[in-house]
């Protein structure tokens, strides 16, 4: 075994470094619009490069790379080093892209793939309902194709949706073929949220925060979209939303972002003064135990993927592992922050104006670990994961239907 | 990079694996349970057959790692015999600069010399009875090999009945001393020890939860294999969590080792400590998924319960070597 990434990576990444070392960071007083003027000119040049944006097409404003999950590892070292920004995150990138690259016609792509990836649309996901959570085929909005056959008209309510108040457009299931099987009868489609036929509204957190930056629930009523903005086949929805993207996937970057994290903890207990304490070492050593694993764990499912190998069961565990994890942290952060937990940090939620903030910023993870085992595949959708791919046991009955 | 095992690695642990299943099936095991001795000739010829005995010499082309590859398969298997001990003892002898105990290197390799471990300060040896040498570490006091003749081994009923563990009492300043206690081999013998046991650990906790798995695909309840249900579904998800994760924990530390890296020393307390407590849990856990069956002599899960036990508080408790790796973090 060795960790290295080998002499060529190693020379890719002092070009990686000469090329920011020129680009970033901003002149110091750079602020507002011209700060946001030169990100947006910084990515233009990175992606030239070849740095970002890599499993795009260059028509479409991407940098249409080889595949080459160390490059890909080299650069995100490099650009978190410089503290630069990378592709611009969120729904469109991970979600809406990767979808329209795969299954999307010509129109489509032509029309949003390049507003995508420069940051002026900004989606979001329009899948659960308030009936239809893990169960997400069982959606009830409605999808009526127009008199003229031109439209798809929309009625029903969508909720859970992460940046919906910035949201410029979404990515939906709706039920377009009320009496096909379940999995048969959703159409995946496309609309722009700026119409009088949507209304949005925030949803306050558990952490208080309602506004720009919580979850969202939509209401459709005689919403529109035109048939052209229709992703596959009509029914065939479901599947279309199966598509992921899985170019260069493999990343240490959870990791080391875990990594970090425990440091802090660390921190914490030095700071509140509890850090000789034998129970406390005990309980930092036993997380540092998982979050070693996690951390040499994603070695390994990086090292399988630069070698093109399946990796196995691990990869499925990774979700999980990282909540247990957060979990644990949470219940150690709470033990050692004791009373500091009775004043809630400034900007809860960990967004908005902080300002100065003491050893209860933790309520921040203490709570948002709790998020993390719900959002993106809750943690008893992970355990049947593992136990139905990962070791074969056999379907529950009730979802044997599903794919 | 490279982090993941290589086709010549996993083809090592397939020869051992299969070595084992014709040498030590659950027959044998059974039969060795309720018989007297504490070594097995049959399965451990066969190992030492492989060439195992001199991976750990420093002319062998092999590492830590491999042999940790090894001692993983012996322990799914609850192999009898010190092969931890026999690897250390080739390990030091070879490094160690002295004559006499150099006399022993090649029936070491062989393993027709057979030496076990003794932890510095306990009075407990797994196949003490069986031993010709005996190495013992002791991070302050250092190295020391002492031949049988000069060893008190007293038996007793032991717990772990696939390496049962003997009494054994040594003069003061018994046979030759290898390496001092400050040394840098005495830490990189016991380093390895704990490594070699954390990868015991790992193979038998992949042990039973394959046997978990296999049953609650096989075993029918209200019409169904009991697999379906997700109690029993989650639970043996989160025995897989637990193993699977802590093998690149078990990999990581044995690669230190073999680098030379700094953490090297850490990264064996880390992956001792993590390892022998999923060991446990696993264990549990498979018991009860298997619900009365696995409550059996018969069924042979107490096996690998026990020999958790053995490894859990041997070469030092999870706790213990947390706080040594608190300390050598600087907290």
């Amino acid at each position: 075994m060795d960790l290295s990434y080998g002499e060529a990576a190693e020379a890719f990444r002092g070009e990686v470094r000469a090329f920011l070392s020129l680009h970033w960071p901003p002149p110091s007083d750079t602020r507002g619009a011209d700060l946001k003027a030169f990100i947006r000119t910084f990515r233009a040049l990175a992606t030239e490069q070849g740095y970002l944006y890599r499993a795009i097409p260059k028509c479409y404003g991407g940098s249409e790379q080889p595949v080459d999950v160390v490059k890909a590892q080299v650069i995100r070292e490099e650009f978190q080093r410089a503290r630069a920004p990378m592709e611009v995150g969120g729904n469109g990138m991970n979600m809406t892209v990767p979808t329209l690259l795969e299954k999307g016609t010509d129109e489509q792509k032509e029309l949003f793939i390049r507003g995508t990836v420069e940051g002026d649309y900004i989606w979001g996901q329009g899948y659960s309902e308030p009936g239809s959570g893990s169960d997400l085929a069982s959606v009830r909005t409605k999808g009526e194709l127009s008199a003229d056959g031109g439209k798809w008209i929309i009625n029903g309510q969508k909720i859970w949706t992460s940046q919906g108040m910035q949201a410029t457009h979404m990515f939906m299931l709706v039920r377009t073929e009320p009496d096909a099987p379940k999995h048969d009868g959703i159409t995946y489609l496309l609309i722009d949220l700026d119409q009088p036929g949507v209304t949005r509204r925030p949803i306050r957190q558990m952490t208080g925060e309602e506004g720009d930056h919580t979850f969202c629930e939509f209401f459709f009523d005689n919403a529109e979209t035109p048939v052209s903005w229709q992703v596959g086949e009509r029914g065939q929805g479901w599947y279309v939303s199966r598509t992921t993207l899985k170019h260069e996937r493999a990343a240490i970057g959870g990791a080391d972002g875990l990594g970090r994290q425990f440091a802090k903890l660390v921190d914490l207990a030095k700071e509140v003064g509890r850090i000789d304490e034998p129970m406390i070492r005990d309980r930092l050593a036993q997380i540092e135990g998982f979050v070693l694993s996690h951390r040499y764990s994603s070695y390994r499912i990086f090292s399988n993927a630069i070698a093109g190998e399946d990796a196995g069961p691990v990869q499925l565990m990774m979700k999980l592992l990282l909540t247990e994890i957060g979990h644990d942290m949470a219940l150690l952060a709470q033990e050692l922050i004791g009373e500091h937990g009775f004043v809630e940090p400034a900007g809860a939620g960990g967004r908005g104006n902080r300002g100065p903030r003491g050893p209860e910023k933790w309520l921040d993870q203490i709570m948002g670990s709790l998020g993390n085992s719900i959002a993106g595949g809750a943690s008893n959708i992970q355990r049947n994961i593992i136990g139905e791919r990962g070791l074969g046991l056999p379907r529950d009955l009730a979802m044997s239907g599903e794919r | 990079m490279h982090f993941h095992l290589t086709g010549e690695q996993a083809a090592i642990q397939d020869a051992v694996r299969g070595t084992l299943a014709d040498t030590w099936p659950m027959e044998r095991l059974h039969a060795f349970a309720d018989g007297e001795d504490d070594f097995d000739k049959g399965s451990w010829d066969a190992l030492m057959a492989l060439g195992l005995g001199g991976m750990l010499a420093p002319d062998s082309g092999m590492g830590l790692l491999d042999a940790v590859l090894v001692a993983e398969v012996v322990g799914e298997a609850a192999a009898p015999g010190p092969l931890i001990g026999q690897l250390l003892t080739v390990a030091a002898v070879a490094r160690g600069g002295n004559a006499a105990a150099g006399e022993y290197l090649d029936t070491l390799t062989s393993g027709e010399t057979v030496a076990t471990l003794v932890h510095g300060g306990s009075a407990f040896v797994p196949c003490a009875r069986a031993a010709d040498l005996f190495l013992i570490v002791d991070r302050d006091a250092g190295v020391r090999l002492v031949a049988a003749s000069d060893a008190e081994v007293e038996a007793v009923r032991a717990t772990d009945r696939s390496r049962p563990v003997s009494k054994v009492a040594f003069p003061p300043d018994a046979g030759a001393r290898l390496f001092s206690g400050t040394d840098a081999m005495t830490a990189r013998l016991a380093d390895a020890a704990l490594v070699l046991v954390a990868a015991d650990a790992l193979g038998g906790a992949q042990k039973v939860t394959d046997l978990s798995v296999a049953y609650a695909k096989e075993r029918e309840q209200f019409g169904q294999p009991i697999g379906r249900f997700q109690g029993l579904k989650h639970q043996l998800a989160h025995m897989a969590l637990d193993v699977e994760p802590a093998r690149a924990l078990v990999w990581y530390a044995a690669y230190a080792w073999d680098a030379g890296l700094p953490d090297a020393l850490r990264a064996a307390a880390m992956a001792k400590a993590h390892l022998c407590d999923v060991y446990v849990r696993t264990t549990r856990a498979a018991i009860a998924a298997h619900g009365g069956i696995g409550y059996t002599w018969e069924y042979g899960l107490h096996y690998w319960f026990r020999r958790a036990a053995f490894d859990r508080a041997w070469l030092g408790s999870p706790a213990a070597h947390r706080a040594r790796a608190a300390a050598l973090a600087g907290w």
